[in-house]
């Protein structure tokens, strides 16, 4: 016999997380259009994925390594210091915007068909790791480059990446519920993100941060995660600070789970505030 | 619930909130009034911000119910039509049955698959190609990627795109565009499938591809719920209808009553009489009222008017021409009472009489249209549905069963004889209606 569905005025869906399951199809479908799409009409195409953070890496370079002067971690050196910062900051802030931006900017499907709708913020998610996976082959190369070898600590590296992608989606579960309902948050995101790359170590080395601001610095979700990147490329070269470590940990795991609870609450919603 | 009940829905009622903009009615607006009334909107805006609530445009929030106290249980197989006017409910119901929105009160039980299809080429994305938009579309709708290969082919060609598939939806034309989101939808396999108006869309051949289709569907024992204002659409492919109206439901009957209650509804507010009220436009040789009334018996019935025309100024000689219609609006037949113009160029006011002869019409509501012109080429005055009068008998005598839009509008005069082999004298077995 058949599964029963029920609907009833603000009942939880049973098998929600059953269904999100069964709809991964879909969240693969998303990602890959999205993916497909983004450079479609444009001249030089899919090269945009590496001009981009290859010019603001020279330009961090050039600001806070040559003007600054600003120390680099040990003795690597302040391209790939900045690179590997500029790594998860922008695997971050992309998945953070695309999750926000995603329900309303597929308002269309949402009013027409049902699915978890925790895959569309999801799928966004999805679109910022591809991202991610193109500038890390970029890494990749500025590390034959500089003639630079990483460590031991480089295969904890995948920890840091899921790390990441949980501090960008639990905010982006929030914020994007949120932009359904109010959409000023449209306005506050390019703005937090454009203020979080300067209270985010992504230019700079946390070590210039005093001793005594530490542990509140690292309130940002996203020191954490830079600051694991950098301990597993350049190795020994920099150090973890534990504290603050997990303490970013704890913060990460408290916005994932308001970004989903919030995210529930509001799904049944969506289609008639879109 | 019954093994047979696939759908059954219970007292099923929706809530919208929707604002009013009584300021911008207002002529003249103060500054002080504006500033004052937005502040007020900001604190109440943000009163609902922090409590959670929804913002409503508009200084004045009204409960709207789209739908109310819905009950109705569909079976296994099953093919219900739902009907009713713009703004009915039939989408809300429909939204709630996809699950894409919540029920404010009631409960929907379902058993089985449901795929929806609210609208044609839902997720359509128009840089990408046709070979794309297929397995998007299909994965929306619910298709797993093994099904879609299985059937890539099959839409394919049931699109008719096989030399575009490669080209981004963006060059496709409307047609083939609704033609590839139809041919996916199609192929969709679940247990109960919803359908909302997707019959509107493309040439008369492909609707009737997209029919056969459907009914195919329906025959091989999926339960449909059909939404449509395509009347023979509904008749044809449908086993059983609801009425919505003002978001109330009635109940669940055969397809042939239902359409039936629906159309007496719609028609209702019969209009023997017109008069103009409007005078923009004006036509130089122009109607100013019409009376109208049926007299006779069936099957001669005739309608007798009485038109008052009135000239601004001198014209050419009209003719008078009036069209009949059933309750959809489809044309039965066209009357020209004279072939030759008649009536009088001269300014000023004239009343002309028309008897129109019907033919045997089934018993229903059906409309007039009068049409007035110099030569059948040049409109003076065109109203359409001027008229609307309803035939209450039959024109069959005796008729045992009742007339339904599923017989036709008129009812010929027709001869049955039997033979039998025994004896080759013809009997007038089923007479003609008398005269």
């Amino acid at each position: 016999m058949f599964q029963e569905i029920v609907i009833e005025a603000g009942r939880a869906e049973r098998h929600y997380w059953r269904d999100l399951w069964r709809y991964r199809e879909l969240f693969r479908v998303l990602a890959r259009r999205d993916v497909a799409v983004r450079y479609k009409q444009t001249v030089i195409g899919a090269a945009w994925a590496i001009i981009r953070p290859f010019l603001t890496m020279v330009i961090f370079t050039a600001i806070f390594g040559k003007l600054a002067n600003l120390p680099s971690e040990g003795t690597a050196p302040y391209a790939i210091m900045v690179f590997a910062g500029m790594l998860p900051w922008t695997f971050f802030s992309s998945a953070l915007a695309d999750a926000s931006g995603s329900l309303v900017g597929n308002a269309n499907l949402i009013s027409k068909v049902y699915f978890p709708r925790l895959i569309v913020p999801m799928a966004a998610v999805g679109v910022a790791f591809v991202d991610f996976s193109i500038n890390f082959v970029m890494l990749v190369g500025l590390m034959v480059w500089y003639h630079f070898v990483p460590g031991w600590q480089i295969v904890l590296l995948p920890a840091f990446v899921g790390l990441g992608l949980f501090a960008g989606l639990g905010p982006g579960l929030w914020l994007t519920a949120l932009n359904v309902k109010y959409r000023d948050f449209r306005y506050v995101i390019p703005f937090l993100v454009q203020l979080g790359l300067y209270v985010s170590p992504v230019g700079y080395s946390t070590s210039i941060v005093p001793e005594k601001w530490r542990l509140l610095y690292s309130l940002n979700p996203v020191v954490g995660v830079i600051d694991g990147f950098r301990w597993c490329i350049l190795g020994g070269e920099s150090e973890l600070y534990l504290p603050g470590f997990l303490f970013g940990i704890c913060v990460t795991v408290f916005l994932m789970w308001l970004g989903i609870r919030q995210f529930r609450k509001m799904e049944t919603s969506f289609a008639d505030l879109l | 619930m019954m093994p047979d009940i696939v759908i059954s829905v219970e007292n099923l009622s929706k809530r919208y909130l929707i604002g009013h903009q009584t300021s911008q009615r207002e002529r003249y607006t103060a500054l002080r009034d504006v500033i004052g009334r937005e502040a007020s909107n900001f604190v109440r805006k943000a009163a609902d911000l922090l409590h959670g609530r929804q913002i409503i445009q508009g200084d004045d929030v009204e409960e709207f119910w789209a739908l109310q106290r819905v009950s109705f249980e569909v079976k296994q197989g099953e093919v219900v039509g739902i009907i009713g006017r713009n703004g009915a409910g039939k989408s809300t119901l429909l939204k709630i049955l996809s699950r894409i929105t919540d029920p404010t009160a009631g409960k929907v039980r379902l058993r089985g698959r449901v795929g929806s299809l609210l609208e044609v080429g839902t997720g359509f994305h128009p840089e990408l190609t046709g070979r794309e938009n297929i397995v998007l579309n299909g994965a929306i709708l619910g298709m797993t990627r093994r099904e879609i290969r299985r059937k890539f082919d099959e839409i394919v060609a049931f699109a008719g795109l096989e030399k575009f598939i490669d080209t981004p939806v963006k060059r496709y034309s409307t047609g083939m565009y609704t033609r590839l989101a139809f041919a996916v939808a199609a192929h969709l396999e679940p247990e109960i499938l919803v359908i909302d108006e997707v019959l509107a869309v493309g040439d008369i051949e492909f609707q009737r591809k997209c029919l056969g289709k459907m009914s195919e569907i329906a025959k091989a024992g999926r339960t449909i719920l059909f939404v449509s204002h395509n009347e023979a659409a509904l008749r044809k492919l449908c086993t059983h209808g609801i009425v919505l109206c003002g978001g109330r439901a009635s109940p669940k009957q055969n397809i042939a009553a239902t359409l039936d209650a629906y159309l007496s509804q719609a028609g209702s507010g019969l209009a023997y009489s017109w008069t103009r009220t409007s005078w923009t436009n004006q036509p130089t040789v122009r109607f100013e009222s019409i009376a109208a009334s049926l007299d006779g018996a069936q099957p001669t019935m005739r309608l007798q008017c009485s038109c008052i025309i009135v000239s601004e100024q001198k014209a050419p000689l009209s003719l008078i021409a009036v069209d009949v219609a059933d309750v959809n609006g489809f044309p039965i037949m066209q009357a020209f009472p004279s072939t030759e113009p008649f009536i009088g160029g001269a300014p000023g006011r004239q009343k002309v009489e028309v008897t129109i002869d019907l033919p045997p019409l089934i018993p229903g509501i059906y409309s007039a249209d009068f049409w007035i012109g110099p030569h059948n080429t040049e409109t003076f005055d065109f109203l359409r549905t001027a008229i609307k009068f309803e035939i209450i008998d039959s024109p069959v005598r005796g008729r045992t069963f009742p007339h339904t839009r599923d017989h036709g509008s008129i009812v010929p005069n027709s001869m049955a004889y039997v033979r039998t082999n025994k004896d080759t004298s013809v009997t007038n077995a089923f007479g003609p209606v008398a005269s």
